[in-house]
Protein backbone atom coordinates (compact mmCIF):
# COMPACT_ATOMS: atom_id res chain seq x y z
CA UNK A 1 0.00 0.00 0.00
CA UNK A 2 1.54 3.41 -1.29
CA UNK A 3 2.07 5.67 1.54
CA UNK A 4 1.31 9.07 1.00
CA UNK A 5 2.61 12.10 2.55
CA UNK A 6 2.32 15.56 1.35
CA UNK A 7 6.06 16.99 0.59
CA UNK A 8 6.42 19.94 2.08
CA UNK A 9 4.91 22.64 -0.09
CA UNK A 10 5.86 26.05 -0.77
CA UNK A 11 3.78 28.96 -2.10
CA UNK A 12 4.88 28.87 -5.67
CA UNK A 13 3.84 24.99 -5.58
CA UNK A 14 0.55 25.54 -4.19
CA UNK A 15 -0.21 26.81 -7.48
CA UNK A 16 1.32 24.11 -9.36
CA UNK A 17 -1.00 21.96 -7.23
CA UNK A 18 -4.30 23.43 -8.63
CA UNK A 19 -2.80 23.42 -12.22
CA UNK A 20 -2.25 19.95 -11.68
CA UNK A 21 -6.07 19.27 -10.47
CA UNK A 22 -7.29 21.42 -13.51
CA UNK A 23 -4.91 19.60 -16.04
CA UNK A 24 -6.88 16.30 -14.43
CA UNK A 25 -9.87 17.81 -15.54
CA UNK A 26 -8.85 18.30 -18.97
CA UNK A 27 -7.13 14.41 -19.25
CA UNK A 28 -10.06 13.67 -18.19
CA UNK A 29 -12.23 15.23 -20.86
CA UNK A 30 -9.51 13.65 -23.42
CA UNK A 31 -9.80 10.21 -21.63
CA UNK A 32 -11.15 8.92 -24.77
CA UNK A 33 -8.68 9.98 -27.26
CA UNK A 34 -5.34 9.50 -25.27
CA UNK A 35 -6.86 6.09 -24.34
CA UNK A 36 -7.27 4.74 -27.63
CA UNK A 37 -3.81 6.12 -28.71
CA UNK A 38 -2.22 3.89 -25.88
CA UNK A 39 -4.53 0.71 -26.20
CA UNK A 40 -2.05 -1.00 -28.53
CA UNK A 41 1.10 -0.29 -26.02
CA UNK A 42 -0.34 0.25 -22.10
CA UNK A 43 -1.18 -3.67 -21.39
CA UNK A 44 3.23 -3.96 -21.80
CA UNK A 45 4.07 -0.72 -20.34
CA UNK A 46 2.08 -1.15 -16.85
CA UNK A 47 3.34 -4.99 -16.73
CA UNK A 48 5.54 -5.59 -13.57
CA UNK A 49 5.86 -8.58 -12.40
CA UNK A 50 3.00 -10.32 -10.30
CA UNK A 51 4.66 -9.90 -6.40
CA UNK A 52 6.12 -6.06 -7.11
CA UNK A 53 4.90 -3.78 -4.59
CA UNK A 54 5.33 -0.29 -5.41
CA UNK A 55 8.05 1.08 -3.60
CA UNK A 56 6.82 4.04 -0.54
CA UNK A 57 7.02 7.59 -1.79
CA UNK A 58 8.59 8.00 1.61
CA UNK A 59 11.55 5.92 0.43
CA UNK A 60 11.14 7.16 -3.25
CA UNK A 61 11.64 10.67 -1.92
CA UNK A 62 14.37 10.14 0.96
CA UNK A 63 16.76 7.97 -1.06
CA UNK A 64 17.90 9.64 -4.02
CA UNK A 65 21.44 9.86 -5.84
CA UNK A 66 21.14 13.78 -6.87
CA UNK A 67 25.06 14.84 -6.25
CA UNK A 68 23.84 18.37 -7.24
CA UNK A 69 22.74 18.51 -3.60
CA UNK A 70 25.43 16.13 -1.75
CA UNK A 71 26.90 12.94 -2.24
CA UNK A 72 24.78 11.09 0.52
CA UNK A 73 21.31 9.54 0.07
CA UNK A 74 19.94 11.64 2.34
CA UNK A 75 21.48 15.05 0.84
CA UNK A 76 18.82 15.57 -1.63
CA UNK A 77 16.07 15.95 0.05
CA UNK A 78 17.55 17.67 3.36
CA UNK A 79 19.24 20.15 0.70
CA UNK A 80 17.18 19.95 -2.42
CA UNK A 81 14.91 22.97 -1.15
CA UNK A 82 17.08 25.70 -2.69
CA UNK A 83 15.86 24.62 -5.98
CA UNK A 84 13.83 27.41 -7.59
CA UNK A 85 11.34 25.19 -10.07
CA UNK A 86 9.66 28.17 -11.09
CA UNK A 87 10.31 29.97 -13.48
CA UNK A 88 11.84 26.99 -15.13
CA UNK A 89 12.00 26.62 -19.11
CA UNK A 90 13.54 23.56 -21.06
CA UNK A 91 15.27 24.51 -24.76
CA UNK A 92 14.84 22.39 -27.40
CA UNK A 93 16.94 22.98 -30.13
CA UNK A 94 19.72 21.68 -32.41
CA UNK A 95 19.19 19.57 -35.63
CA UNK A 96 15.53 20.15 -35.43
CA UNK A 97 13.28 22.54 -38.14
CA UNK A 98 11.24 24.12 -35.33
CA UNK A 99 13.47 25.02 -32.20
CA UNK A 100 11.79 25.85 -29.35
CA UNK A 101 11.96 27.57 -25.71
CA UNK A 102 8.85 26.28 -23.71
CA UNK A 103 8.12 27.40 -20.53
CA UNK A 104 7.18 24.36 -17.87
CA UNK A 105 3.46 25.27 -17.71
CA UNK A 106 3.02 25.09 -21.22
CA UNK A 107 4.78 21.42 -21.05
CA UNK A 108 2.23 20.78 -17.99
CA UNK A 109 -0.68 21.80 -20.42
CA UNK A 110 0.37 20.56 -23.53
CA UNK A 111 1.52 17.16 -22.77
CA UNK A 112 -1.33 15.68 -20.07
CA UNK A 113 0.75 13.42 -17.53
CA UNK A 114 -0.23 10.01 -17.17
CA UNK A 115 1.16 7.24 -14.84
CA UNK A 116 3.46 5.23 -15.76
CA UNK A 117 4.34 2.13 -13.17
CA UNK A 118 8.08 1.43 -13.77
CA UNK A 119 11.15 -0.45 -12.13
CA UNK A 120 13.92 2.11 -11.22
CA UNK A 121 17.69 0.17 -11.38
CA UNK A 122 20.60 2.29 -9.69
CA UNK A 123 23.84 1.06 -11.36
CA UNK A 124 24.90 0.41 -7.44
CA UNK A 125 22.25 -2.45 -7.64
CA UNK A 126 19.59 -1.26 -5.73
CA UNK A 127 15.85 -0.91 -7.18
CA UNK A 128 12.49 1.04 -6.81
CA UNK A 129 9.11 0.35 -8.55
CA UNK A 130 7.75 4.07 -8.79
CA UNK A 131 4.74 5.34 -10.06
CA UNK A 132 5.56 8.26 -12.27
CA UNK A 133 3.58 10.53 -13.83
CA UNK A 134 4.87 11.54 -17.47
CA UNK A 135 4.71 12.00 -21.18
CA UNK A 136 6.37 10.44 -24.02
CA UNK A 137 9.59 12.16 -24.81
CA UNK A 138 9.00 11.48 -28.47
CA UNK A 139 5.63 13.24 -27.91
CA UNK A 140 7.88 16.93 -27.14
CA UNK A 141 10.20 15.85 -29.79
CA UNK A 142 7.81 15.54 -32.67
CA UNK A 143 6.79 18.95 -32.05
CA UNK A 144 9.77 20.44 -33.00
CA UNK A 145 10.62 18.28 -35.40
CA UNK A 146 13.95 16.48 -35.84
CA UNK A 147 15.88 16.46 -39.07
CA UNK A 148 17.42 13.77 -41.37
CA UNK A 149 20.96 14.85 -39.32
CA UNK A 150 19.36 14.11 -35.89
CA UNK A 151 21.04 11.06 -35.09
CA UNK A 152 20.85 11.44 -31.08
CA UNK A 153 19.49 13.65 -28.05
CA UNK A 154 21.62 15.05 -25.73
CA UNK A 155 19.40 16.52 -21.94
CA UNK A 156 21.32 19.14 -19.91
CA UNK A 157 20.59 19.77 -16.24
CA UNK A 158 20.65 22.83 -14.69
CA UNK A 159 24.21 24.45 -13.44
CA UNK A 160 23.69 26.94 -10.70
CA UNK A 161 25.76 26.67 -7.58
CA UNK A 162 23.44 29.05 -5.78
CA UNK A 163 20.62 26.52 -5.94
CA UNK A 164 22.80 23.52 -6.40
CA UNK A 165 25.16 23.62 -3.70
CA UNK A 166 26.49 20.19 -4.45
CA UNK A 167 27.77 21.76 -7.46
CA UNK A 168 30.22 24.02 -5.59
CA UNK A 169 32.53 20.44 -5.73
CA UNK A 170 33.52 19.83 -8.99
CA UNK A 171 32.47 15.75 -7.86
CA UNK A 172 31.24 15.48 -11.29
CA UNK A 173 31.57 17.49 -14.28
CA UNK A 174 28.59 20.36 -14.16
CA UNK A 175 26.23 20.43 -15.71
CA UNK A 176 25.65 17.30 -15.35
CA UNK A 177 24.45 15.50 -18.95
CA UNK A 178 23.35 12.55 -20.46
CA UNK A 179 22.22 11.25 -23.90
CA UNK A 180 20.08 8.84 -26.17
CA UNK A 181 19.90 7.53 -29.42
CA UNK A 182 17.03 9.11 -31.42
CA UNK A 183 15.48 5.61 -31.48
CA UNK A 184 15.72 5.01 -27.63
CA UNK A 185 14.96 8.90 -27.53
CA UNK A 186 11.30 7.90 -29.27
CA UNK A 187 10.30 4.90 -27.78
CA UNK A 188 7.01 4.52 -26.31
CA UNK A 189 8.75 3.79 -22.56
CA UNK A 190 10.96 6.52 -22.32
CA UNK A 191 9.00 9.54 -20.58
CA UNK A 192 9.30 13.00 -19.36
CA UNK A 193 8.13 13.05 -16.12
CA UNK A 194 6.63 15.95 -13.47
CA UNK A 195 5.41 14.20 -10.83
CA UNK A 196 5.27 10.91 -9.08
CA UNK A 197 2.34 8.98 -6.67
CA UNK A 198 0.14 11.84 -8.67
CA UNK A 199 2.19 14.76 -6.91
CA UNK A 200 4.46 16.97 -8.67
CA UNK A 201 7.77 16.15 -8.52
CA UNK A 202 9.83 16.58 -4.98
CA UNK A 203 13.04 18.27 -6.02
CA UNK A 204 14.86 16.04 -4.66
CA UNK A 205 13.51 13.44 -7.34
CA UNK A 206 14.56 16.09 -10.50
CA UNK A 207 11.78 18.80 -10.54
CA UNK A 208 10.25 20.07 -12.70
CA UNK A 209 10.92 17.31 -15.15
CA UNK A 210 13.13 14.82 -15.74
CA UNK A 211 13.67 11.46 -17.83
CA UNK A 212 12.54 8.03 -17.09
CA UNK A 213 14.33 5.58 -19.01
CA UNK A 214 13.31 2.25 -17.40
CA UNK A 215 15.50 -0.26 -18.97
CA UNK A 216 18.67 1.54 -18.41
CA UNK A 217 20.71 2.36 -15.07
CA UNK A 218 18.72 5.12 -13.59
CA UNK A 219 22.05 7.57 -14.29
CA UNK A 220 20.46 7.52 -17.58
CA UNK A 221 17.56 9.10 -16.68
CA UNK A 222 18.45 12.88 -15.68
CA UNK A 223 16.71 15.01 -13.29
CA UNK A 224 15.76 18.77 -13.82
CA UNK A 225 16.64 19.59 -17.38
CA UNK A 226 16.90 22.47 -19.01
CA UNK A 227 18.21 21.86 -22.36
CA UNK A 228 17.09 18.83 -24.75
CA UNK A 229 19.39 18.91 -27.80
CA UNK A 230 19.70 17.02 -31.23
CA UNK A 231 22.57 16.17 -32.75
CA UNK A 232 24.11 14.04 -35.45
CA UNK A 233 27.32 12.76 -32.88
CA UNK A 234 26.80 10.74 -29.96
CA UNK A 235 26.79 13.10 -27.17
CA UNK A 236 29.03 13.35 -23.63
CA UNK A 237 27.48 12.24 -20.90
CA UNK A 238 28.42 12.87 -17.15
CA UNK A 239 29.38 9.45 -15.90
CA UNK A 240 31.20 8.45 -19.17
CA UNK A 241 33.47 11.51 -18.69
CA UNK A 242 34.50 11.11 -15.49
CA UNK A 243 34.61 7.07 -15.61
CA UNK A 244 34.59 5.66 -18.71
CA UNK A 245 35.76 2.16 -17.69
CA UNK A 246 32.70 1.97 -15.86
CA UNK A 247 30.07 4.04 -17.15
CA UNK A 248 29.35 3.43 -21.17
CA UNK A 249 26.65 5.44 -22.93
CA UNK A 250 23.96 2.74 -23.76
CA UNK A 251 24.00 1.80 -19.67
CA UNK A 252 21.22 -0.71 -20.74
CA UNK A 253 20.21 -3.21 -17.48
CA UNK A 254 22.47 -5.91 -18.08
CA UNK A 255 23.26 -9.09 -14.79
CA UNK A 256 25.35 -10.33 -17.34
CA UNK A 257 28.16 -7.10 -17.86
CA UNK A 258 29.26 -6.69 -14.62
CA UNK A 259 30.27 -3.04 -13.59
CA UNK A 260 34.51 -3.57 -13.41
CA UNK A 261 34.22 -3.32 -9.30
CA UNK A 262 30.67 -5.32 -8.87
CA UNK A 263 28.58 -7.61 -10.04
CA UNK A 264 25.36 -6.40 -11.84
CA UNK A 265 23.87 -10.11 -11.45
CA UNK A 266 21.97 -9.59 -8.06
CA UNK A 267 19.90 -6.20 -6.54
CA UNK A 268 18.62 -5.02 -3.70
CA UNK A 269 14.45 -4.39 -4.30
CA UNK A 270 13.88 -1.82 -1.52
CA UNK A 271 11.76 -3.15 1.10
CA UNK A 272 12.60 -6.97 0.18
CA UNK A 273 15.30 -8.62 2.63
CA UNK A 274 17.10 -11.09 0.21
CA UNK A 275 18.38 -9.67 -3.62
CA UNK A 276 16.62 -10.92 -6.36
CA UNK A 277 18.08 -11.16 -9.81
CA UNK A 278 18.23 -8.48 -11.98
CA UNK A 279 16.36 -9.33 -15.56
CA UNK A 280 17.91 -8.29 -18.77
CA UNK A 281 17.03 -4.41 -19.49
CA UNK A 282 15.14 -4.42 -16.39
CA UNK A 283 12.85 -6.75 -17.32
CA UNK A 284 11.35 -4.81 -20.33
CA UNK A 285 13.32 -6.99 -22.75
CA UNK A 286 10.23 -7.84 -25.06
CA UNK A 287 9.77 -4.11 -25.50
CA UNK A 288 13.51 -2.57 -26.22
CA UNK A 289 15.85 -5.74 -26.97
CA UNK A 290 15.57 -5.23 -30.73
CA UNK A 291 16.62 -1.73 -30.50
CA UNK A 292 20.03 -3.35 -29.96
CA UNK A 293 19.65 -6.66 -32.30
CA UNK A 294 23.38 -7.45 -33.17
CA UNK A 295 24.57 -5.17 -31.09
CA UNK A 296 27.56 -6.46 -28.26
CA UNK A 297 26.30 -5.71 -25.09
CA UNK A 298 29.51 -5.50 -23.30
CA UNK A 299 31.04 -3.70 -25.68
CA UNK A 300 28.79 -1.33 -25.80
CA UNK A 301 27.78 -1.43 -22.03
CA UNK B 1 33.11 3.00 26.68
CA UNK B 2 33.10 5.37 23.45
CA UNK B 3 33.62 2.39 21.03
CA UNK B 4 30.37 1.15 22.07
CA UNK B 5 28.55 4.70 21.27
CA UNK B 6 28.20 3.57 16.92
CA UNK B 7 26.68 0.04 18.17
CA UNK B 8 24.47 1.82 20.29
CA UNK B 9 23.79 4.49 17.80
CA UNK B 10 23.21 2.38 14.90
CA UNK B 11 20.94 0.05 16.99
CA UNK B 12 19.10 2.77 17.98
CA UNK B 13 18.53 3.93 14.56
CA UNK B 14 17.44 0.85 13.02
CA UNK B 15 14.69 0.12 16.20
CA UNK B 16 13.36 3.64 15.49
CA UNK B 17 13.18 3.50 11.27
CA UNK B 18 15.71 6.38 12.27
CA UNK B 19 17.86 4.38 9.11
CA UNK B 20 17.43 4.97 5.19
CA UNK B 21 15.40 3.50 2.61
CA UNK B 22 18.00 0.70 2.50
CA UNK B 23 18.56 -0.08 5.91
CA UNK B 24 20.88 -3.34 5.43
CA UNK B 25 23.57 -0.73 3.07
CA UNK B 26 22.80 1.27 5.86
CA UNK B 27 24.11 -1.36 8.22
CA UNK B 28 27.15 -2.52 6.59
CA UNK B 29 28.45 1.08 6.06
CA UNK B 30 28.05 2.30 9.20
CA UNK B 31 29.45 -1.21 11.16
CA UNK B 32 32.64 -1.21 7.95
CA UNK B 33 33.06 2.79 9.18
CA UNK B 34 33.14 2.05 12.73
CA UNK B 35 35.29 -0.38 12.64
CA UNK B 36 37.89 1.62 10.22
CA UNK B 37 37.83 4.58 12.42
CA UNK B 38 38.22 2.45 15.90
CA UNK B 39 41.28 0.76 13.97
CA UNK B 40 42.61 4.23 12.94
CA UNK B 41 42.12 4.96 16.46
CA UNK B 42 44.28 2.00 17.85
CA UNK B 43 46.99 3.20 15.45
CA UNK B 44 47.11 6.74 17.15
CA UNK B 45 47.32 5.31 21.04
CA UNK B 46 50.95 4.55 20.98
CA UNK B 47 52.00 8.10 18.95
CA UNK B 48 49.74 9.86 21.56
CA UNK B 49 51.01 8.41 24.77
CA UNK B 50 54.38 8.97 23.32
CA UNK B 51 53.33 12.73 22.64
CA UNK B 52 51.51 12.99 25.72
CA UNK B 53 53.06 10.68 28.10
CA UNK B 54 49.88 8.93 29.25
CA UNK B 55 51.09 6.18 29.65
CA UNK B 56 47.98 4.82 31.22
CA UNK B 57 46.18 4.72 27.74
CA UNK B 58 48.49 1.85 26.79
CA UNK B 59 46.01 -0.28 28.65
CA UNK B 60 43.63 0.61 26.45
CA UNK B 61 44.82 -0.30 23.30
CA UNK B 62 43.72 -3.52 23.75
CA UNK B 63 40.05 -2.82 23.85
CA UNK B 64 40.22 -0.41 21.39
CA UNK B 65 41.73 -3.13 18.82
CA UNK B 66 39.29 -5.74 20.07
CA UNK B 67 36.22 -3.38 19.40
CA UNK B 68 37.69 -2.69 15.81
CA UNK B 69 37.59 -6.29 15.34
CA UNK B 70 34.10 -6.10 16.43
CA UNK B 71 32.84 -3.95 14.44
CA UNK B 72 34.80 -5.39 11.47
CA UNK B 73 33.44 -8.91 12.20
CA UNK B 74 29.42 -7.57 12.42
CA UNK B 75 30.25 -6.06 9.47
CA UNK B 76 31.40 -8.87 7.21
CA UNK B 77 28.45 -10.97 8.88
CA UNK B 78 25.92 -8.32 7.36
CA UNK B 79 27.58 -8.72 4.42
CA UNK B 80 27.68 -13.00 4.46
CA UNK B 81 23.98 -12.79 5.86
CA UNK B 82 22.34 -10.39 4.13
CA UNK B 83 24.16 -9.98 0.86
CA UNK B 84 25.09 -13.49 0.22
CA UNK B 85 22.56 -15.44 2.39
CA UNK B 86 25.51 -17.55 3.52
CA UNK B 87 25.61 -19.01 -0.15
CA UNK B 88 29.47 -20.15 -0.14
CA UNK B 89 29.35 -20.07 -4.17
CA UNK B 90 28.02 -16.31 -4.62
CA UNK B 91 30.73 -15.33 -1.68
CA UNK B 92 33.66 -17.48 -3.06
CA UNK B 93 33.19 -15.62 -6.61
CA UNK B 94 32.57 -12.10 -4.56
CA UNK B 95 36.18 -12.94 -3.22
CA UNK B 96 37.83 -14.02 -6.00
CA UNK B 97 36.23 -11.32 -8.70
CA UNK B 98 35.74 -8.27 -6.84
CA UNK B 99 39.06 -6.80 -5.74
CA UNK B 100 37.59 -4.85 -2.92
CA UNK B 101 35.95 -7.36 -1.36
CA UNK B 102 39.27 -9.40 -1.84
CA UNK B 103 41.36 -7.02 0.01
CA UNK B 104 38.07 -5.90 2.16
CA UNK B 105 37.99 -10.04 3.54
CA UNK B 106 41.97 -10.62 3.18
CA UNK B 107 41.98 -7.52 5.85
CA UNK B 108 39.55 -9.08 8.17
CA UNK B 109 41.78 -12.47 8.22
CA UNK B 110 44.76 -10.56 9.10
CA UNK B 111 42.88 -8.93 12.11
CA UNK B 112 41.70 -12.52 13.12
CA UNK B 113 45.16 -13.69 14.24
CA UNK B 114 45.31 -10.66 15.82
CA UNK B 115 42.50 -11.00 18.36
CA UNK B 116 43.14 -14.36 19.07
CA UNK B 117 46.60 -13.62 20.23
CA UNK B 118 45.59 -10.51 22.00
CA UNK B 119 45.39 -11.58 25.60
CA UNK B 120 48.10 -11.28 28.16
CA UNK B 121 48.43 -15.47 28.26
CA UNK B 122 49.57 -15.35 24.02
CA UNK B 123 52.04 -12.34 24.91
CA UNK B 124 53.47 -14.44 27.33
CA UNK B 125 53.36 -17.57 24.78
CA UNK B 126 54.67 -15.94 21.76
CA UNK B 127 56.92 -13.59 23.29
CA UNK B 128 57.27 -9.92 23.35
CA UNK B 129 59.33 -9.77 20.50
CA UNK B 130 57.46 -12.20 18.06
CA UNK B 131 54.07 -10.87 19.51
CA UNK B 132 55.08 -7.67 18.38
CA UNK B 133 56.23 -8.45 14.94
CA UNK B 134 53.27 -10.17 14.56
CA UNK B 135 51.23 -7.00 16.01
CA UNK B 136 52.66 -5.27 13.34
CA UNK B 137 50.25 -6.19 10.73
CA UNK B 138 47.54 -3.94 12.02
CA UNK B 139 48.93 -1.82 9.57
CA UNK B 140 48.19 -3.97 6.92
CA UNK B 141 44.44 -4.85 7.54
CA UNK B 142 44.83 -0.81 8.65
CA UNK B 143 45.72 -0.72 4.53
CA UNK B 144 43.20 -3.04 3.41
CA UNK B 145 40.41 -1.21 5.41
CA UNK B 146 41.30 1.88 3.32
CA UNK B 147 41.48 0.05 0.03
CA UNK B 148 38.47 -1.72 0.07
CA UNK B 149 36.53 1.45 1.07
CA UNK B 150 38.25 3.54 -1.84
CA UNK B 151 38.10 0.51 -4.17
CA UNK B 152 33.65 0.61 -3.68
CA UNK B 153 32.73 4.54 -3.43
CA UNK B 154 31.71 5.42 -6.83
CA UNK B 155 33.58 8.28 -7.26
CA UNK B 156 33.45 10.82 -4.14
CA UNK B 157 37.43 9.47 -2.79
CA UNK B 158 37.47 12.39 -0.49
CA UNK B 159 37.00 10.33 2.69
CA UNK B 160 38.62 7.46 2.27
CA UNK B 161 41.78 9.31 0.76
CA UNK B 162 41.69 10.97 4.05
CA UNK B 163 41.53 7.91 6.13
CA UNK B 164 44.44 6.89 3.90
CA UNK B 165 46.66 9.33 5.21
CA UNK B 166 45.83 9.59 8.43
CA UNK B 167 46.84 5.66 8.52
CA UNK B 168 50.30 6.79 6.23
CA UNK B 169 50.90 9.29 8.89
CA UNK B 170 50.70 7.10 12.00
CA UNK B 171 52.72 4.59 10.27
CA UNK B 172 55.64 7.12 9.41
CA UNK B 173 55.51 8.18 13.15
CA UNK B 174 55.85 4.68 14.62
CA UNK B 175 58.90 4.00 11.84
CA UNK B 176 60.64 6.86 12.80
CA UNK B 177 60.51 6.66 16.71
CA UNK B 178 61.54 2.86 15.69
CA UNK B 179 64.64 4.74 14.63
CA UNK B 180 65.28 7.10 16.83
CA UNK B 181 65.15 4.11 19.47
CA UNK B 182 67.90 1.53 17.43
CA UNK B 183 70.39 4.50 16.45
CA UNK B 184 72.17 2.43 13.86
Amino acid sequence: MPIRRAPDIISSEITEESLYWDRRKFIGASAGAALAALIPVAPSLMRTRQDEKLTPYDSVTSYNNFYEFGVGKDDPKRNAHTLRTRPWTVAVEGAVHKPKVFDIEEILRKYPAEERIYRLRCVEAWSMVIPWMGFPLASLLKEVEPTSKAKYVQFVTLHDPEQMPGQRRTVLPWPYMEGLRLDEAMHPLTILATGLYGKMLPNQNGAPIRLVVPWKYGFKSIKSIVRIRLTDQEPPTSWNQVLAREYGFYANVNPDVSHPRWSQKKERRLGKIRKQDTLPFNGYADQVADLYAGMDLSRYY
Amino acid sequence: MLCLVPLLWLLWDTFTGNLSANPLEDITHRTGLAGLRILVATLAVTPLVRISGWSHLMRLRRLIGLFAFFYVTLHLGTYLLFDQFFSLAGIVEDVAKRPYITVGFSGFLVLVPLAVTSTNKMVKRLGGARWKALHSLVYAAAAAGVVHYLWLVKIDTRDPTIYGVIVVVLLASRLWSKRVKRPS
